[in-house]
């Protein structure tokens, strides 16, 4: 339909429309690319092992849940996704009230160590510290916090704290002052005056923070990797190798745990397209 | 600044101020700073499982770089990281920045394959690596099947298990996941050239691709600058796709080891020899530190260079 259509509206013009017939038939081409697999894997969920040998194609009975009762019910998927779901919330909690807290500082007070602060950050951002992993390990033993959630919340905060902080004082050095004036001519005090006054405004910019960070601290797999051992504390995408290695050959409950494991975030993105793609090109989009 | 110097000076301002910044510097300091410094410390000293024994100078990087065990092994690594970074950059910053271009000129339905193309972004390196495993398997594998129906028999091929094919497939696959990124940030930059730009050069009746060469691509020069960073780092840090399509030990024949997979045999061990060595551990983490340090300041500094202002 949208290539007939294209061709049709090009018979008056033909050169520029050949050119957008062809990127076109590049753009589909791509997008079915990019969907096919996880299409296959959403389909292939609602089917047995069987079904999915004989007609890899063919559109599931999508009553057939069992793949998804079974996986829920008979596998440690739950207590993974459950992890998954506090590890990566209480992280985005954390960096989002500490960054709002350096930002704000930064940005809304004068003082000579501002520039220091910024700086100490903006090493934060360029360093990665997946190479400081043994020191994390062995700090993370010493403070008992290893095989624990803790060990990963405060890994993902230790990340994701240096770009929060720039993206808040970015947005909040561009409030103007005028606002805390009047509020403190009222008398109100400087946490009222963050709290009541300024902290209302900065959504936009917490929302980017939050997005920017819960995308690859749901997705881990390095860290947990090393620091967790005990299966009740594993996050999802470690989980799923264990889930993988214990059922190798029902295919059915492996798309089907797959599935469960993508879908948050999936249709959390197709949902807030527009966002999710402002959030995660932050960094690189100025 | 709104508060007069005087209001500044007071106590009660100051303990605000400090209540504000003192909590997520300490958190910098314990998480990150600390741990970065002991990094370089570590490399320095003998490691007996997680104790450390006596300092040994450079003995551990010695090792690394040259040792009879290692030295093969980390400068094998090394060049696959290298090719890598050559490819992805051609396949996957590249191809992003003519899906931009595509989708720039917003051709109908543009809404849709913007966000088709950054699906595979958001989904977890475990589902894409598991997906893409099943893809290439030699028996029941999409690509084979695919390649018996069009009549291409020779060549379907074990691509993860031949070590010829198996670091290309890895490479793929990874285009594969994170083509969106490239494209989306290439797109923003495009949007960012005033558009009398682009109608000035079409007036004067340029073809497309001299469009493309001579006017786009000098002015999204910025993005070009962030998104080779950035994968430099990616590729000289690239560890999840390897160990899930092709294990811990870079199979076959180590035809897919990178460094990141060197990086956690040494310092965690695997199943099967599981001996670990924090210090020569720490001595490869700080030598690829260095390495990206220094080479992604250099190439950064000669990009911004080749930068046009507009």
């Amino acid at each position: 339909m949208k290539t007939e259509a294209e061709t049709l509206h090009g018979a008056a013009q033909p050169r520029p429309i050949s050119f957008a017939f062809l990127a076109q038939i590049i753009l589909i081409m791509n997008s079915f690319i990019m969907l096919y697999p996880v299409v296959v894997m959403v389909l292939s969920a609602f089917k047995t092992t069987g079904e999915i040998f004989e007609h890899p194609f063919a559109l599931p009975d999508f009553t057939q849940v069992q793949n998804f009762t079974r996986v829920l019910g008979e596998t440690s998927m739950p207590t993974y996704f459950v992890n998954s779901i506090i590890v990566t919330g209480v992280s985005i909690l954390l960096i989002l009230v500490l960054g709002t807290m350096a930002g704000y500082a930064v940005a809304r007070y004068e003082s000579r160590t501002n520039t220091f602060i910024l700086l100490f950050f903006l090493a934060g951002l360029m360093l990665p510290l997946k190479l400081a992993v043994i020191p994390l390990f062995i700090l993370l033993r010493d403070l008992g916090l290893l095989d624990t959630r803790w060990s990963l919340i405060v890994t993902y905060t230790a990340i994701g704290l240096p770009s929060a902080v720039f993206i808040m004082a970015g947005f909040l050095r561009s409030l103007p002052s005028e606002l805390e004036d009047a509020a403190r001519i009222d008398g109100a005090s400087e946490p009222r005056i963050m709290w009541s006054v300024m902290l209302p405004l900065a959504r936009p910019p917490m929302a980017i923070a939050a997005i920017q960070n819960a995308v690859p601290i749901w997705n881990d797999f390095f860290f947990p990797l090393v620091f967790i051992q005990t299966d009740a504390y594993k996050t999802l995408p470690q989980g799923l190798t264990t889930f993988m290695g214990e059922y190798t050959t029902d295919w059915g409950m492996l798309f089907a745990g797959l599935t469960i494991a993508a879908a948050p975030i999936t249709l959390l993105y197709i949902a807030l397209s527009r966002q999710f793609i402002q959030g995660m090109t932050a960094g690189a989009v100025k | 600044m709104p508060v007069s110097p005087k209001q500044a000076r007071t106590w009660k301002h100051r303990s605000w101020v400090a209540f504000l910044i003192v909590p997520p510097v300490v958190f910098m300091t314990l998480f990150v700073v600390y741990p970065i410094l002991s990094a370089f410390a570590y490399a320095f000293y003998e490691w007996r499982g997680l104790a450390r024994g006596e300092f040994v100078g450079l003995a551990n990087f010695r090792d690394v770089l040259f040792g009879p065990t290692m030295a093969p092994v980390v400068w094998n690594a090394f060049l696959h990281n290298v090719y890598a970074l050559v490819a992805l950059m051609i396949i996957q910053n590249g191809g992003g920045f003519f899906l931009a271009w595509l989708l720039y000129k917003e051709p109908f339905g543009f809404r849709f394959h913007r966000v088709a193309v950054f699906v595979p972004v958001v989904l977890s390196t475990i589902i894409v690596g598991f997906l893409w495993k099943l893809f290439l398997n030699p028996n029941f594998g999409l690509i084979n099947q695919a390649l018996y129906t069009v009549g291409l028999d020779s060549l379907a091929k074990p691509w993860l298990g031949d070590s010829s094919t198996a670091l290309g497939a890895l490479i793929l696959a990874n285009a594969w996941h994170f083509v969106g990124f490239p494209t989306l940030v290439y797109l923003a930059g495009m949007q960012r050239i005033p558009s009398e730009i682009i109608e000035a050069a079409r007036l004067d009746g340029t073809t497309e691709w001299q469009l493309l060469k001579n006017v786009v691509w000098p002015l999204v020069a910025p993005s070009t600058t962030i998104l080779f960073t950035l994968l430099f780092i990616g590729a000289f840090n690239w560890f999840e796709i390897p160990y899930v399509m092709a294990g811990l030990d870079g199979s076959p024949f180590g035809s897919t080891d990178v460094l990141g997979l060197v990086f956690y045999r040494t310092a965690f061990g695997n199943q099967s020899a599981s001996i670990q060595n924090f210090g020569q551990g720490s001595a490869l983490a700080t030598l690829i530190f260095l390495f990206i340090v220094v080479f992604a300041s250099m190439l950064t500094l000669w990009l911004r260079r080749r930068e046009i202002q507009f």
